[in-house]
């Protein structure tokens, strides 16, 4: 039972990340048509604002220490970073330790223009293109970023740890009545499953509750007659692709603590969302959360030994099997709209 | 009838002959004139390093790549010499390679077999390369490996740690620096039953591909010896980057181990993964839970950041040793650089060493010359102390480094300290080990 409970947990967690990429890439197929490929590395930029505001925040000055000499005999030369000047030694070393949650609002200016640039620079002239074309162009415009993100961060990952403060581990086992020590979750990944339920529920709440969202719903739903109402749909749906970025830029960064970042994060993601979508139902916005969750949690118990050892290899192919199985049977996905990509 | 019959056999059987003629690969006709592929006929001669300048290992690439780049200086008598200075073995001058200057071209593996042999070929038969060495991945040095043997040039490989290599996967053409799994078990064994007792239970997360599988076999048949159990062994997918579905499993088993048979980016995620779930704060069984992680790379170690402090695992070298051959290299490689070494670096800069020595010894590049003065060739000052390159499997025999993440780093260089330094004896195994069974070196090929 409580190895049960542990791999629920698990798989919540793991489906936060995909059901935060996949809302992303439907909110964008939803509303502009295009199959982004792209989305992987927006969540790959994200992770990197992370880094980034770190090593803004460690930035220093160097000094000679002639009493201490380095490996190769030369006087050591000491880094002081300028925050613990202006701020004292602790409190400089306190934001510099909280540099990933100081991230996510690092993160959003950042997210909303490059989404912006994205949209405005080279998605917009693909709108009335084949889907085949789209994929061509945004895999190759993932291709270029995590290159550029290569070219400055190193191949390596770059650790990105959470603030001392929320280091640890959380014994549900106790709480629950089982032994102490059996449930331990890290504290860091309930955070990171509580944020995204919060990013989540935010989204569906902008859209249902305001007349922006009403606009846009309206348009998804058929974007010809909205058109005719004179109502600049496009600038919106430009509006939603810079939301769609932010939503996966702060997945990113929140996942930085979980696993270094590193400049393929993106792709490794990127399929696995794709299938989630899929099973989820093309356009389909609680399909792409709910199939999150739901692979996320398949994912962890396929990955028990006590699975494995009955079936060798089932964790690698069950997220797969389970699309198969889906689109056999409800070819539109779980909660899939009629006549999305059936023309 | 008959006769139209055979007239069509004799049509049939001429032309697939000169089919076969046309389509076999250039590497194997061009050169008929030489001696041997590639043999160098003007004032240089073409080393081609095969490196991943690409993907998830471009990093360790670039670094053995930065040491290739330092091995040709020394041999053409720029820089200080670094260990050329040192190395047991005087034959080489700086004067290049038997008096030719030393050129080279580089490839990109991409840690992968397939472009790494794409690559290899190119550089062979396009760039007249006479030797390949480089690698970061023994998937990717026994491909390239075979790939030689077959073209007729000497390959010195470089980070492959699969006892494959030198195993079932041996080839006569191929020699490895690097150390091996059996040798990091046998280090790594009597230290781990040392500091955590010898009634101990393991679990086992391998990285599902050859070299985590000889790895694993590796380790637990020397911890088993030493008294430890094994509780459970999992294969994890090579491409997963979330370990914790897997690393729960273990909270709730008998282990008091978790060894982490991963390399690379899969050891900064697993590791990071099972802190992360408090595995270093557990008491089972009465004792405090630990994580071994066989094979370190401190470079890419840094990627764990703090996680890897305590954490035991094996290493072929380190920058901090103090022998003079160390020293040297770290001397030459940290002031053209800025920064130490990695231990990719050292085995790639002291592979490109000891193959031009061989050449000089043997006074010729014919790799069936390189391979006689290879084989049984004993040498020292290259920063493992007094090294064997066996006969009988092509295999270096050298002391192993067993490691343990520090706890307070003094920089993003200085990652772990020294426990103990195998001696070699205690790391040399039969050529015919059951770990290393199948397979044979056979003939060393010429080519041409």
């Amino acid at each position: 039972m409580d190895a049960f409970i542990l791999q629920i947990l698990n798989g919540l967690d793991k489906g936060s990340a995909y059901a935060l990429i996949a809302l992303g890439l439907t909110l964008i197929f939803g509303t502009l048509g295009v199959v982004n490929f792209a989305h992987g590395a927006l969540f790959m930029l994200g992770a990197f604002c992370a880094v980034v505001l770190s090593r803004i925040l460690s930035i220093a000055h160097v000094t000679v220490d002639p009493t201490r000499t380095d490996f190769l005999g030369n006087p050591l030369k000491v880094s002081t970073p300028y925050v613990h000047e202006w701020f004292g030694p602790e409190a400089g070393q306190t934001l510099i330790e909280w540099s990933v949650p100081l991230a996510i609002l690092f993160s959003i200016p950042i997210m909303v223009a490059v989404g912006f640039a994205m949209e405005r620079g080279l998605i917009k002239y693909f709108y009335k293109r084949p889907h085949a074309d789209q994929i061509l162009v945004t895999f190759g415009l993932a291709i270029v970023l995590q290159e550029v993100i290569k070219y400055f961060f190193g191949a390596n990952p770059i650790p990105t740890p959470a603030p001392d403060a929320l280091v640890g581990s959380f014994d549900f086992g106790a709480l629950l009545g089982f032994d102490p020590g059996t449930i331990i979750y890290p504290y860091w990944r309930l955070i990171y499953f509580m944020f995204a339920a919060a990013v989540i529920a935010a989204v569906f709440a902008f859209l249902q509750f305001t007349t922006f969202g009403m606009v846009v719903r309206a348009g998804m739903a058929d974007r010809e007659t909205v058109g005719l109402l004179g109502i600049n749909i496009d600038r919106r749906f430009t509006i939603m692709f810079a939301i769609a970025a932010c939503v996966a830029g702060m997945a990113g960064v929140m996942y930085t603590p979980i696993n270094s970042p590193n400049y393929h994060m993106g792709m490794d993601f990127l399929v696995l969302s794709f299938v989630v979508v899929v099973v989820g139902g093309m356009g389909s916005l609680p399909g792409a959360v709910f199939a999150g969750f739901l692979l996320g949690v398949l994912e962890s118990f396929a990955s028990m030994p006590a699975i494995t050892t009955v079936i060798p290899g089932i964790n690698q192919v069950i997220i797969y099997l389970v699309a198969i199985v889906i689109l056999l049977t409800r070819p539109r996905g779980l909660m899939g709209r009629k006549g999305v990509m059936e023309e | 009838m008959s006769k139209l019959d055979l007239g069509r056999r004799r049509v049939l059987k001429t032309g697939a002959i000169a089919g076969a003629g046309l389509a076999m690969p250039t590497i194997f006709t061009a050169q008929s004139a030489a001696a041997y592929t590639n043999e160098p006929t003007g004032s240089s001669v073409v080393l081609g390093f095969n490196v991943p300048q690409t993907g998830p290992y471009a990093d360790e690439g670039l670094d053995e790549l930065r040491a290739y780049e330092l091995a040709v200086e020394h041999l053409n008598g720029e820089g200080d010499g670094g260990m050329m200075n040192t190395f047991s073995s005087k034959a080489l001058k700086g004067n290049g390679i038997l008096g030719k200057k030393v050129e080279y071209v580089t490839g990109d593996t991409q840690t992968k077999s397939d472009a790494a042999r794409a690559s290899a070929k190119s550089m062979i038969e396009k760039d007249g390369a006479v030797m390949i060495t480089g690698g970061s991945s023994s998937g990717v040095a026994v491909a390239v490996q075979a790939l030689c043997q077959d073209a007729g040039v000497i390959f010195m490989a470089g980070l492959t740690h699969a006892n494959d290599t030198t195993g079932k996967d041996k080839r006569a053409n191929g020699f490895r620096h690097f150390f091996n799994s059996y040798m990091s078990g046998a280090a790594l064994a009597p230290v781990l039953a040392n500091q955590y007792g010898t009634d101990r239970n393991a679990y086992y997360l391998t990285a599902d591909y050859n070299w985590g599988y000889t790895t694993e076999e590796a380790i637990s048949s020397a911890t088993e010896a030493m008294g430890w159990n094994t509780v459970q062994k999992v294969l994890t997918p090579l491409a997963a980057t979330d370990f914790s579905s897997y690393i729960a499993p273990v909270l709730n088993s008998d282990a008091d181990v978790l060894v982490l048979v991963h390399y690379g980016g899969n050891m900064v995620n697993s590791l990071t993964n099972a802190v992360q779930f408090g595995l270093r704060d557990r008491v089972v069984n009465g004792k405090n839970f630990e994580i071994v992680v066989p094979l370190y790379s401190e470079l890419m170690a840094r990627g764990a950041g703090k996680n890897i402090a305590g954490i035991f695992g094996s290493q072929n070298w380190d920058w901090k040793f103090q022998d003079e051959g160390s020293k040297a290299f770290v001397q030459s490689f940290g002031t053209k650089y800025g920064f130490p070494p990695s231990q990719a670096a050292h085995t790639c800069y002291v592979q490109t060493l000891l193959y031009a020595d061989a050449v000089e010894r043997a006074g010729t590049f014919n790799p069936c010359g390189v391979v006689e003065a290879l084989e049984g060739f004993e040498f020292d000052g290259m920063g493992n102390g007094p090294t064997l390159y066996r006969a009988e499997d092509h295999q270096c025999f050298k002391d192993v480094v067993v490691v343990k993440g520090k706890e307070n780093p003094e920089n993003e260089f200085d990652l772990v300290e020294q426990v103990e330094i195998t001696p070699v004896e205690q790391v040399t195994y039969a050529p015919d080990h059951p770990q290393f069974a199948g397979g044979s070196l056979g003939a060393c090929n010429p080519g041409a």
